[in-house]
Order: structure tokens, then sequence, then C-alpha cells
């Protein structure tokens, strides 16, 4: 899809002040729910699906049939109980007696027994005789049952990406990127898919409380006055701050006054996964703070170093777009980039590179010394292991053949040295400013890492804390094993905690502040690049919840501030002339014009780079390597539905975590899949269950972050196996010489692919640049020996003719990383259903689309395909013959569609697909009792009931929906700016869809391309969702070898 | 005069030896049969209709599982979706189908030796259809809409979609369920005046006498019911045929390698008959030895329903290596996977299962000795039963779980719900099977009486 700047104008809508569903109507009247006049109130959800004690409907139900004085007499009864207190929390938390007085208790019970009375008096279910108003005035840009759009950004964790955000009546649905923003350029990673799915989660904190007594902001910050006057005194010497590093300016604008007005008080800058050794690296290879990001566009030959590139960390959608672009031959066959993958964990960088070379973490890091010393490195001399000495030389001559459009990249949670050297590579190589972007910092400065946690316990052993506010992240469960913070932070007199859900810090946390989700609430953030852009909210916050950035201004005094206001005064002052204006263009635009960073040119420190190189390549035995989950982040996704049933990339597991490891290792161990290890170092261990994964590297274990949360909520708990007990503050992404051993037990993973291999058939075609130039492969029939001999087209009735619209598909598969953004996507769009662990493993997951992988070759060294699949439309379509109530049926505009409310479920149309991408409803999968998850539903899409056939439609609603925007309008579809969900997620652009009619289509182009080719179309389906076949660019010389 | 027996010395039906034992006459077959229902009700009756009920109650508590939970009780899944319903359906279905081809194709054929073993063939038939039948409903997603599978006028002006085998299952199953039942109550009528006459007590002889259809043998009675007869045996002839072939579509003419198959239909009928065989040696052993009835079912019945068997066994076995012999000769990868994995896969035992029951244990029907043993005889048959639900097993789950795209390959296997709803239509089977010898003549009273020698003498003597 071209960018498509005019829809985009007019579907976004610039949202000065909140959006919020109720503020455009007059608020309607209902007897009974006058507690509920609050707006806020009003969306409330009821937190907890558990029955507890006593509810309304309960009773309303014991009211029925009682009069005169035993009626009033058992309401008073029924007021005084424990079980009406309960209620009370849980059904109108704001309304609780706020600071305890007495006066407003008995108010308050006043009023419930008013309501009471009128829900008694209306147990017969009268109609409401007040009267409900419709809109008094039509707001100006809501047409019901049209979405709009609205700009913001996704904060996940320092930096952002742009986003649009499709709101529904006042409530969000649907994130996708912006398509303005360099960060996003239309499309989004797995998360932001997933985070709209995290505002409406019931297991959100709600209401601040004190030791589990339900309290008010207001009075917190009543509370804290004391303290705070006290603690100005002492210039701010007892508070500590913990809190996740950030970018907003806004946040470290307030950071930056507490060092100010506060200056003895500490700022604790703490992620489990973060970006300090990055920092840190790039601030000794350029010998001052910097800031360093990529431009892809214009590598040719990249080499990564441990690094998952193109799917993690902020830059990572940008990257991937531009690589993609910079090596599709689809469209331009005679130019394509090369990567290679040197890594010990298997990234979805490495299923794409050209060569992939896994290797434990010394020797990848004697290869680096290697590849150093190759180019010529100043300072640098060390020679890799023989076995891998040809691929240094190749690598490093080819790189020398592209010095200026090279780029090699260190992972992010690579040892610092170790990014260092890949800092100095590309300054040898004359990347820097070309392919390297270098600009002044953004990241606040502090120690990486959990160093600043173990000087906080220090402190707070020492006795010297007063006050500890723990704002977002997890720091209890996150802390290293070796930084008890969980028996240090007994010694704070109070300690105070932010965050988005209860969890394990919060446990022992005085007071608990709920902290707002991105879409409820205003900010900033910096997108990868530095460009800062306003974090714009979708609706009022659901529940009383503030912004961290609110807490800090507390501490500076300022318990009233509103986020917005905050998030203004940080920009205010960096515009000269009409503020509003500038800033009502930035909420448009997604961006904010000022304060991006410029680009600026440093030289490499060359003896910081020697001291680096000489410290790399020891490390022996049995490595562990710690890295984030690729579905569950750090583990702040544990409580995300979708993010926990997307199979993860390589081992297409669900719901867990577990220790990955090599088929060599696991054979040395004796170790069988899904059987537990014990993994100790020193004396910390953990049990986990092994994975034998094909192509990881030796000698390695990868342990993935986030799992094993005891409380995350209903989603996250009991799932996978907390592995921090094995990090220390010295070994934090790796840890040497551990011993394993198995346990004989076993722990069910559940995976949803179970077979690796394609069996010999031709699922995946894939090719090399040379092959394609050279004609092999080629063909009548595209080199699907499948194919010979068949016309995959034959039939001996005329086809359907469609003069109108005809939809198609093509996948690029040399295209795609694997990221998940796509599945994730057509769940937010498509309300699919999530089944928990025990039906993935009865094999019924919901997934309309799943990324198969395959392997191939090698059992240590093989190369991985992967291949999105999802309904293939078939023009002969199997499912369609067999249904025997014609549920499923063929649109004259070639989708096969599904209705739900003919299907009957017997499941024929599922067995007959050759394609498997039926999915059926075996139980009432979908939550139809949770309110708040409602409100996240897509209103243009089906809720399945229990019984149902359910299956990708090509988002048929959108499809529709711009065909009638077309019609209206009069203009062509293509300007209609339609997209799938999945295509529209995809941040390499593997995916295209359009109408195959319209020959200026890409999907049209793609479609006449000597590479595109169906799957099984040898039985004839004739499916319309095709491919294109992969197409590698390998290094002759390592090719040879 | 299609019920008129013939004589002892037509070759057509000449038998070495008798198919009732000597010294019988109309009076006495009479007597031994009706005592059966007009006797005291023996205490093992009262024993195994109570443990038919206990199995009918399991199947009523997994239905009520079944429709409170879905589906997801069972064991289906992606890419299995068809798993002990379908079997079960399947299995039904096919040993109904000994009772229509005893009762029609062997009347049409005068196969005399037929009336000894038709009436309780018929019932099996009914009430194995009724079992059948259950299945496809249950097996819906929303049985509750099992409506929309009937062309039924409605107001949304949708029909079926003809071109799908469950609807062309739909229809066949009805008119096989009806055609029995009209089959079998016909033929059913003179016995029943005959009950009505001797019946003890007026309550019985009002209920008899009122499904007795004022039956009062009356030579006008007669013939109306011989020209019914032959024209509901000529009914229910293509029956035979049509509806294990129509029950085959539903796998043949899906593209499933293991299901895609052309020898299906006849595949299955012979399959059908074999399993009905199987199941009427079981159900008819241990009544003529509870209710003394070796004089009308005799070793000889016994015999040639061995033989039967043992043909159609061997047309089954002839369809399991064409399908080996197809899958080599197609060349298709899928086709030839698909064989390979059944016969080395992880569902190698019940396909190997499948062979001894069907193919090993039924080879020992080739001797006289063993078709003359009743224990052996029963034996084999119980293999039988067995092996045919394993066909179904072999062909439903092997073909479906691994067929196309080795990514969504994955495993089958039942719950306790499957295996319950499973016992549980067994229940249903013996209750109505207890509830039938207990109140109608299992055996035919009056087409015995005819194939009695002075049956055949007084026909000579007509001529």
């Amino acid at each position: 899809m071209p960018k498509d700047h005019d829809s985009f104008e007019r579907v976004t809508t610039t949202s000065e002040g909140r959006v919020t569903p109720e503020s455009s109507y007059e608020a309607p009247v209902v007897p009974g729910e006058s507690m509920k006049s609050d707006p806020k109130t009003s969306s409330v959800p009821s937190a907890d699906s558990e029955p507890v004690g006593l509810r309304v409907e309960d009773v309303r139900e014991s009211l029925v049939g009682k009069s005169g004085p035993e009626y009033w007499r058992s309401l008073d009864e029924l007021a005084g109980t424990d079980e009406f207190a309960e209620l009370i929390h849980r059904e109108f938390p704001q309304m609780l007696p706020v600071e305890g007085a007495n006066t407003s208790r008995r108010r308050f019970l006043q009023l419930m027994g008013a309501s009471l009375a009128l829900a008694g008096l209306n147990a017969c279910s009268i109609q409401p005789e007040e009267r409900m108003l419709p809109y008094t005035k039509q707001p100006e840009e809501i047409i019901p049952g049209k979405p709009l759009f609205f700009a913001s950004a996704h904060p996940h964790g320092a930096f952002g990406r742009g986003l649009l955000v499709e709101s529904h009546m006042g409530r969000p649905t649907k994130i996708e990127g912006n398509p303005d923003h360099p960060s996003s350029r239309g499309a989004t990673d797995v998360f932001d898919q997933a985070a709209v799915l995290d505002l409406y989660d019931p297991d959100r904190a709600q209401i601040p409380q004190e030791r589990g007594t339900l309290r008010s902001w207001n009075g917190f910050a009543g509370d804290l006055q004391n303290l705070l006057s006290a603690q100005r005194g002492l210039q701010g010497e007892g508070l500590r701050i913990v809190m996740e590093t950030t970018t907003s300016p806004t946040v470290l604008r307030l950071v930056d006054r507490i060092a100010s007005e506060l200056p003895k008080a500490q700022v604790v800058w703490f992620d489990p996964a973060g970006h300090g050794l990055a920092r840190d690296a790039a601030a000794a290879a350029f010998g001052a703070p910097t800031h360093v990001h990529y431009d892809l566009s214009a590598a040719d030959v990249v080499v990564t170093l441990d690094s998952d590139l193109l799917t993690e960390g902020p830059g990572a959608v940008a990257y991937a777009r531009d690589f993609a672009d910079n090596r599709r031959v689809v469209e331009d066959d005679h130019h394509m980039n090369r990567l290679y993958a040197v890594e010990s964990s298997p990234t979805n960088t490495g299923v794409l590179a050209d060569h992939r070379l896994s290797l434990a973490p010394a020797r990848l890091e004697r290869f680096a010394v290697a590849l150093a010393s190759a180019l010529g490195v100043d300072g640098v001399n060390g020679s890799a292991d023989s076995d891998v000495q040809a691929w240094v030389q190749a690598i490093a001559r080819d790189l020398r053949a592209h010095a200026g459009s090279s780029l090699v990249v260190a992972g992010e949670n690579a040892p610092r040295e170790l990014q260092i050297l890949a800092h100095a590579i590309n300054a040898s190589l004359g990347n820097l400013g070309r392919t390297v972007r270098l600009t002044a910092p953004v990241l606040p400065e502090g120690p990486a890492g959990a160093e600043g946690l173990r000087t906080l316990v220090g402190d707070l052993e020492r006795g010297v804390v007063d006050a500890l506010f723990l704002v977002g992240g997890n720091p209890l469960f996150d802390a290293p094993a070796d930084v008890d913070l969980a028996s240090a932070m007994e010694r704070a007199p109070l300690r105070i905690r932010m965050s988005t859900y209860e969890d394990e810090t919060s446990l022992d946390c005085h007071w608990h502040i709920p902290m707002s989700h991105f879409l409820e609430s205003w900010g900033d953030v910096r997108a990868f690049d530095g460009s800062p852009m306003v974090v714009q909210p979708l609706i009022q916050p659901l529940y009383e919840s503030r912004t961290p950035a609110q807490l800090l201004a507390l501490i500076l005094g300022d318990a009233a501030a509103s986020d917005y206001d905050l998030v203004q005064e940080t920009w205010r002052t960096q515009v000269s002339g009409n503020f509003t204006r500038t800033w009502r263009r930035w909420l448009h635009d997604g961006a904010i014009g000022v304060g991006t960073p410029g680009t600026i040119l440093r030289s490499v420190d060359t003896s910081a780079v020697a001291r680096a190189a000489r410290t790399l390549g020891s490390g022996t035995g049995t490595s562990v390597v710690f890295r984030p989950d690729p579905t569950i982040g750090d583990g702040r996704w544990s409580n995300n539905a979708w993010l926990q049933e997307c199979p993860k990339p390589h081992t297409r597991i669900t719901w867990d975590n577990c220790a990955l490891m090599s088929p060599r290792l696991a054979e040395s161990l004796d170790v069988s899949n899904e059987e537990m290890v014990r993994i100790s170092a020193g004396d910390r261990q953990i049990d986990v269950a092994a994975w034998i994964l094909p192509g990881h590297a030796d000698d390695t274990i990868t342990l993935h972050l986030g799992y094993g949360r005891t409380s995350s909520g209903r989603i996250g708990d009991g799932c996978g196996f907390d592995v921090t007990p094995l990090r220390t503050s010295d070994d934090w992404w790796r840890v040497d010489d551990v011993r394993v051993e198995g346990l004989g037990r076993t722990y069910r993973l559940a995976t949803t692919q179970t077979h690796h291999s394609m069996e010999g058939r031709h699922l995946v075609q894939h090719t090399t640049l040379d092959d394609m130039h050279h004609g092999h492969g080629d063909g009548e029939h595209h080199g699907n020996p499948m194919h010979h001999g068949i016309d995959i087209d034959a039939s001996l009735m005329p086809g359907h003719e469609y003069d109108g619209y005809k939809w198609g598909m093509v996948v690029d598969l040399s295209s795609c990383t694997g990221c998940n953004a796509c599945v994730v996507a057509c769940h937010s769009e498509n309300n699919i259903a999530i089944v928990g662990k025990n039906e993935v493993l009865n094999g019924r997951e919901l997934h309309w689309m799943r990324i198969d992988r395959y392997f191939e070759g090698d059992l240590d060294q093989p190369a991985t395909y992967l291949q999105p699949v999802m309904c293939q439309h078939c023009e002969q379509a199997p499912c369609e013959v067999v249904c025997p109530v014609a549920a499923t049926v063929h649109t004259d505009e070639g989708i096969n569609t599904m209705a739900y409310n003919r299907c009957v479920g017997t499941r024929y149309c599922a067995n007959n697909c050759p394609y498997k991408v039926r999915r059926f409803n075996f139980y009432q999968y979908a939550d139809q009792k949770t309110e708040s998850l409602k409100l996240g539903r897509n209103p243009d899409v089906t809720v399945r009931h229990r019984g149902v056939m359910e299956k990708c439609t090509y988002c048929i609603q959108r499809t529709q929906s711009a065909k009638i925007e077309a019609t209206v309008k009069e203009i062509p579809l293509s300007e209609v700016g339609l997209q799938s969900a999945c295509q529209q997620a995809c941040p390499t652009g593997a995916i295209a869809f359009g109408d195959m009619n319209d020959s200026q289509s890409k999907v049209a182009q793609w479609k006449e391309s000597n590479l595109e080719y169906g799957i099984l179309q040898e039985l004839g389906t004739r499916p319309r969702t095709t491919y294109l076949k992969r197409v590698s660019n390998p290094n002759p010389e390592l090719a040879r070898s | 005069m299609a019920n008129v027996p013939f004589s002892d010395d037509d070759p057509r039906t000449r038998l070495k030896s008798p198919i009732v034992a000597p010294g019988h006459t109309p009076a006495t077959v009479t007597d031994k049969i009706s005592t059966v229902i007009t006797a005291e009700t023996p205490k093992w009756w009262f024993l195994g209709a109570a443990a038919a009920f206990g199995l009918l109650s399991i199947f009523l508590l997994s239905v009520g599982m079944l429709f409170y939970k879905g589906v997801g009780i069972w064991g289906i899944n992606n890419p299995v979706y068809w798993g002990f319903a379908i079997i079960n359906f399947v299995w039904w279905i096919g040993i109904g189908h000994a009772g229509t081809l005893i009762s029609a194709i062997l009347l049409l054929l005068r196969q005399n030796w037929r009336n000894s073993i038709n009436r309780f063939a018929e019932a099996m038939t009914i009430f194995a259809v009724a079992c059948a039948g259950m299945f496809p409903l249950l097996h819906l997603g929303r049985p509750w809409r099992f409506y929309y599978l009937l062309p039924i006028p409605n107001t949304f002006e949708l029909w079926p979609q003809f071109r799908s085998p469950l609807i062309w299952d739909v229809f066949a199953v009805t008119t096989y369920a009806l055609v029995s039942i009209l089959f079998w109550y016909v033929g059913l009528i003179p016995d029943l005046a005959t009950l009505r006459d001797r019946a003890k007590n007026k309550f019985a002889a009002s209920i008899y006498g009122i499904l007795a259809a004022g039956w009062r043998g009356s030579t006008k009675h007669w013939h109306q019911y011989e020209v019914a007869s032959m024209l509901l045996a000529g009914l229910a002839t293509p029956l035979v045929v049509s509806v294990h072939t129509v029950v085959s579509f539903d796998f043949a003419t899906s593209q499933l390698p293991g299901w895609h198959t052309t020898i299906f239909p006849p595949y299955f009928v012979a399959g059908a008959v074999f399993a009905g065989f199987a199941m009427v040696i079981t159900l008819a052993l241990p009544l003529r030895y509870l209710f003394n009835l070796q004089d009308f079912i005799t070793d000889t019945h016994m015999d040639l329903m061995g033989k039967v068997m043992l043909a159609t066994g061997l047309i089954v076995v002839y369809g399991y290596a064409i399908e080996i012999f197809i899958g080599w000769y197609s060349g298709s990868p899928y086709e030839r996977y698909m064989l390979l994995n059944r016969m080395t896969g992880p569902y190698q035992a019940s396909y190997i299962a499948l062979f001894v029951c069907n193919f090993v244990a039924v080879q020992f029907l080739w001797s006289k000795r063993v078709r003359s043993s009743m224990l052996a005889l029963f034996i084999v048959s119980m293999f039988v039963n067995v092996g045919m639900w394993l066909e179904r097993f072999v062909i439903v789950v092997t073909s479906l779980h691994r067929d196309f795209m080795p990514s969504s390959w994955g495993m089958y296997q039942g719950t306790i719900w499957d295996w319950s709803t499973f016992v549980g239509t067994i229940g249903l089977f013996l209750t109505l099977m207890f509830l039938f010898i207990r109140f109608l003549p299992m055996i035919s009273i009056f087409e015995m009486r005819m194939i009695l020698p002075e049956a055949s003498k007084a026909k000579k003597e007509k001529h």
C-alpha cells in the first residue's frame, strides 16, 4: 500500500480534551441507577467475576414479595452485613466512604438504601418511566457505526511508537501504526497490537488502596502532605523513587525538577530488560553519551551479532520495513541486501538471514573480535575458533566491499564490550552517518542493569529511606537474586506503589495507586530516533488511576496537576507563536514538531575499543542467556491473553516459557523434550521445562524472562517458570558454567505445531537470487514438482466472471520475520477468542491466521522457514460443497464467507479443508460475561457462539466498508486505502491484499511475478491467497563451503 | 407368492440339515414362541434389562453434559474434527444392514431359512438405526438448529445445500428408518393378532389388539399382507445398498487422502453386511440359549450366517487390499503418506488390530467345525464387531490426523465422554432389545408355521 495521506487526513480527527463516550450524550436517567451518575463509574465493569458474598440481583430477589415493615427491616439488616459492605466495595468503589469519616459513610448507606428501595419497587421489570434522551445535539464528528481514528503513541519500555487508534463511539478498539510517523510507517509490532486488550483488562487495579482499604487520590495526597513537607526541609533526603527508564520529556522534566528542588532525593531507573547496556556501550565507544539508531535503507550488507534487530526493540518496525524494502525482488529483481546472523539464541532476524550461524556466547565474542580484527579495527587482535574462521573471512570481505553501505549490529542485551566492538566496526567501515545515526542522548543517565537497585538496597539497609516510591515495572519480581529488595524494602517506613496491576511488588507496599493506561491518559514519549510524540488518550480513565508524571508532580507539591497540563507545560515553552494551533497540529500528526535531536558525528574512542576487545571471549561451560520473552516481553504483558496465546516464533509454544537448548546439548545431558531440568549456578537454582530447538547454539540455554508470575492476574498467574532467581546483578544477561540436570518429571508445554518437517511437500518454496536470475526454479509451474503435468486451473465448468471486485492476497515469504504482529492484529480486528493452555493442548486454538514454521536440513544448523497461513479463499473451495446448510459460501467477489447464524457445526468443512485454516468453537470460548472486555470488541464483527465454525474472512467488514466508501464518494477503491488487518500490521509489508481486477494494485502486480505460487494447488482448489517464493541472497563464498 | 415356502427338495433352498427341529406342528410352534411373551417374566430378564437401563442412563447423562457444555467435552480437535460420533454412527448404521438384508433380499431370493431370524434381525436394524440416527444430531455444534438440515419451508427461504453428502445422509437415513419400521410392523401384524388372542389379561389384549389393526386372518387379509410385504421388500432392497453407499459418500466425496476413494460404496456395503451378520450372531446365540429356541434357530442358521460373514469379510479385505494398491498406484504423495502412516504411524496398533479382527479372525470360518461350534462362532462375531468399529476409527481418525499440511497435524483420543456416549448407545440398543424380546414375538410365528414340513406337504397336496 502506498502511503495514502488523504485518506489518513480524512479519518484522523484532532482530539482536544478527553474523548469519552459520555461526553456527547445527555446522560440517560435510569431508575435504580442513581449511584452511577458519575460517568466514570458507568463504564466501570464488575471487576470480579467470582461470586462473592452478596450480589445486587440477590438483594433484589430477596426483596421481591416483601412488603411493609418486614421489607424495611430486612433492608436495614442487609445494609449492615459484611457482605453488603463487600458488595459496595466491588460495585461502587468510588462511592466508598472516602476519608473514613462517619458522616459520609452514613450518607452512603442512606443513598444505597434509597437505591435498593427503588430496586425493590422496580423488581417486576417495569420499563423506566423517566425519559431517556437521545443526543440533543449531534456531535460533529461522530457518525454511529463509523469509527474515528486518533493519532497517539504507545510507550513501551523507554521508547514509543506512533499509532493511529480506532475508536468506535468513544471506545478504542483497534490499534494501527501511524503511516506518517517514521517509527511506524503504518505498521506495528505484536505488543502495540495487544495493548488495547490491557486497557479493558478486568484485573487492572482500579482504586487507590492503603493496606487493602479503598482510598482516593486526594486522600493519598492529603496523607502524604506531612511527609512531603518534612522531606522538603531535608532536601528529599529520605525519598527514593524507583522508575522504569523512560524517554518521556515530561517525566524527565519532572525528574529534573525533583533533582533541583529535592536534590538529595534519588530516582533509580530499573528495568528487567532495558536499554542501559546499549546506552553505556555507546557512551564508552564514542566517548560521550550518544544515542544510536540505524538506517537500514542504506545497508546492503547487515551483520547481526546476537541481535534481533528486525523484531525486538523500539526501532524494529522501522528497521524491518527498510530492510524488507531493500530486499524485495518482486518489484526490483536486481538489488537485494544480504543478512548474516550470528547468534547464541535464535531470533526472528536469524530466520530471515541468508547465513545464520549459531555460536555459544563466548565463541560468538571471539567471532566478533576476529571479525573486527579482520576488518582492521584499531587495537583489536584475535581470531575466531578455527571452524568458523572461513565465515569471518567471507563476512569481512563482504563488509569491506560494502564499506559505507553495511551495518554491524550487536544486540542490546549482548555484553557492553561486544556492543562497543560493533560500533568500532561500523566506524572503521565508514558506516557512521550513513547506516548508523548518532544523536544526542535521549535516555536518562544512571547505572545499567540492576546496579541502581543494589545501591537502593544499601540505602534501605542503612535506614536512610523514609518513603520508597515504586512506579511502574515490577521491581520486586524482577530484582536479581543477589539484591534482596524484598526484605530491604521492609526497612522503609512508607512504601508507595504505582502500577497498572496489583502485582508482586504491590503486595508489599502500604499504598497502591492505579496507573493509567496510555489509551486513557496524556503523556509523551520519544521514538527510536529520538523524535518526541504526544500520547493522546481516547477515553476517560476507566478507573481512578493516575500517570507517573502526576505522581512526580504530587511529590513536587502539586497533587491536582492533570496529566494534560503536565504534558502541555513541557512543550509550551518550546514553541514560539500560537501554541494551541501547534499543539492541535501535533495531535493530528501524532508527532511533536520540535525537540528531535539532530544527528551528530562522533569518532570512536580507540582505547576503549581495545580494552573492550581484550575482555571478550572468555567464559566456559554451559551458559545461560536471558532474553525478554518474544510475546510477553519482560513480563509486563503477562496478563494479556492475546499475547499469552500467541505462539512463540521458534517453538510455537503458548502460555509458557521453557529452557531452550540444542539437540546436541539435550543429548549430552540426556534430557528429553518437556522434561523438567534443574539449572543451578552457585547456590542459585531454578526448575524449568526443557525444549529442544534445532538450530540453537550448543552449550547454551536460552531462558525467557517474564514468566512464573504469582500476582499477575487471572491470565498470567501460574504460567511458565520464574527464571530471575538465576539472575544476579553481575550476571544480568548471561550466566556461565551452569549445572544442568534432568529431573525426570515432564511438564506439558502447549505448542500449536507439533510436526516440523514439510515431509517433502512443497509448501514453502525457496530459491536464491542467482537461481532466480538464471531461470532455475521458474518456469510454467513455478518449479513446484507437484504441478508437473497438471493443469492446476483445469475445470470442466466455466469459471465465474468477476466483473466487479476480485479480492486476492499474496504473502511475500522473503520478508516475513514471524513477528506475530499480524496474528494479534487478526485477534483484535476479528474478536477472536482465546481458549487457554488446556485447549491449546487439545489442539483447539482459534487463531484465524497462524505462522507455520518448518525446519529443513541439518539438525544442528537447520534452515528455518516461516509461512503465514490464513484462509486461502479457494476458487473451488472444498469446504463449500460439503456444508449441508450452505453456511459457507462464495461471494461474487471471490471471498469464501462464513454465515455464523446459519452454521450448525457439522465441522465437515474443516475436515475437508486441506489448509486446515478453519477454527471451531468447541465450547463457548468468547467471554460473554466480562463487561469491560465487551467494550474493546470490534462492533463490526460478530462475537461467535459455541458450536460455530469461524475463519479468516479477508476482513470482510473492511472490504465492505471500503466498497461503500468508494461508491458513495465515487472514487476508485485504490484511493480508499483498504487494508486487511494482517496487512496493515505487518512491519515488513509482506502481505499484499486488494482487488486483483485493478492491475495497478500491488496484489495484482505480485500475482504476475514469477515467484508467485499457491500451496496445494495440485488439489485443484485454486487458492486466492498465494505466496512469493522465499528468495535468499547467499554469499557465493560461503555457499560453496 | 413370495411367502409361500418351497418344498424341501427345491434345489434353490435345499439344505442338508433342517431349519426347524423335527417333530414340530403349527400348534407347538405357536405355543413355543408365544409362551416366551405370555409366560412369567424370567429373573434374568430383570437383571439384564436393569443393566441395559443402567447403560442407557449413562447415555442420558452424557447427552445432558454434551448439550450443557458443547462438543468440546469430546476428544475432537483441529485437525480431527470428527471422532467417536461419526465412527459410532457408521458402525451402528452398518449393524442395521443385516436386518434389512435378511428381511428384504433373502425374502426376494426365497431363502426361507431366514424366517426364524428375520424378526429380531429387523428389530436389531431399527434399534441400530435409532442409535445411529442420534449421532449426527449429537455431533452438531448447535444441535438445537438441527432442522436447518431438513428441507422444510422457512422464513429465511433457505434450503439445505444439496451438494453436501451430509444432506444425502439425512434423506438416506430417514428413509431407511421409515421403511424399516414399516416393514417390521407390517410383518408383525399377524403375530400381534395371535398375541391378542392368547393374551392373559384385558390390558395386554387391548394393546395387542390395537397394534394388530383388526387382523382376523381372512384370505383377503392374507392377500393384502402378502402384497404389502412384497412392495416393502422391493422398497427396502435398494436401501440395503443405498444407505451405506450414501454413508460412504460422507467420506468418498471429500478430498482427504484416505477418504477420497471410489471403492468406498461397495466396500462400505459389504462391511455393513459383514458387521450386521456378526451382530445377528452375537444376539441370536444367547437368545436361543436363554429362551431354549434351538429348535427354530438351528445350527444350520448359524452355519449359514457364518458363511455370509466369511464371504462379506473377504470382500472387505479385498477393499483393504485395493486401498493399499491404489495408494501406491496413484502416485500421490499424500495418499502414500496416509497409508504409510496408517501402517507405521502413531495409530499403527489400531490398523493391526483391524486386520486381526476383520481378516485373521474371519479365516477360521472356513472350517465347518468352527461354524458349528457356537462358542467359536460367538468369539469370531465379537472380533468382527470390534474390528468393524476399528475400521471406522482407522478411516476417520488416521485420515484426518495427518492430511496435507504437516504444520497442522495432530493427535486424537476419545475422552471419557466419548466412551460414555458410545457405551450409552449400546445401553439404548440393549434396553430396546430387552423390551422387544419381552413384549413382541422375536421369531415370526406364522412364517415359522409355513416352513414346517406339514406346510409343504399340504402345499404339495394342493397341486
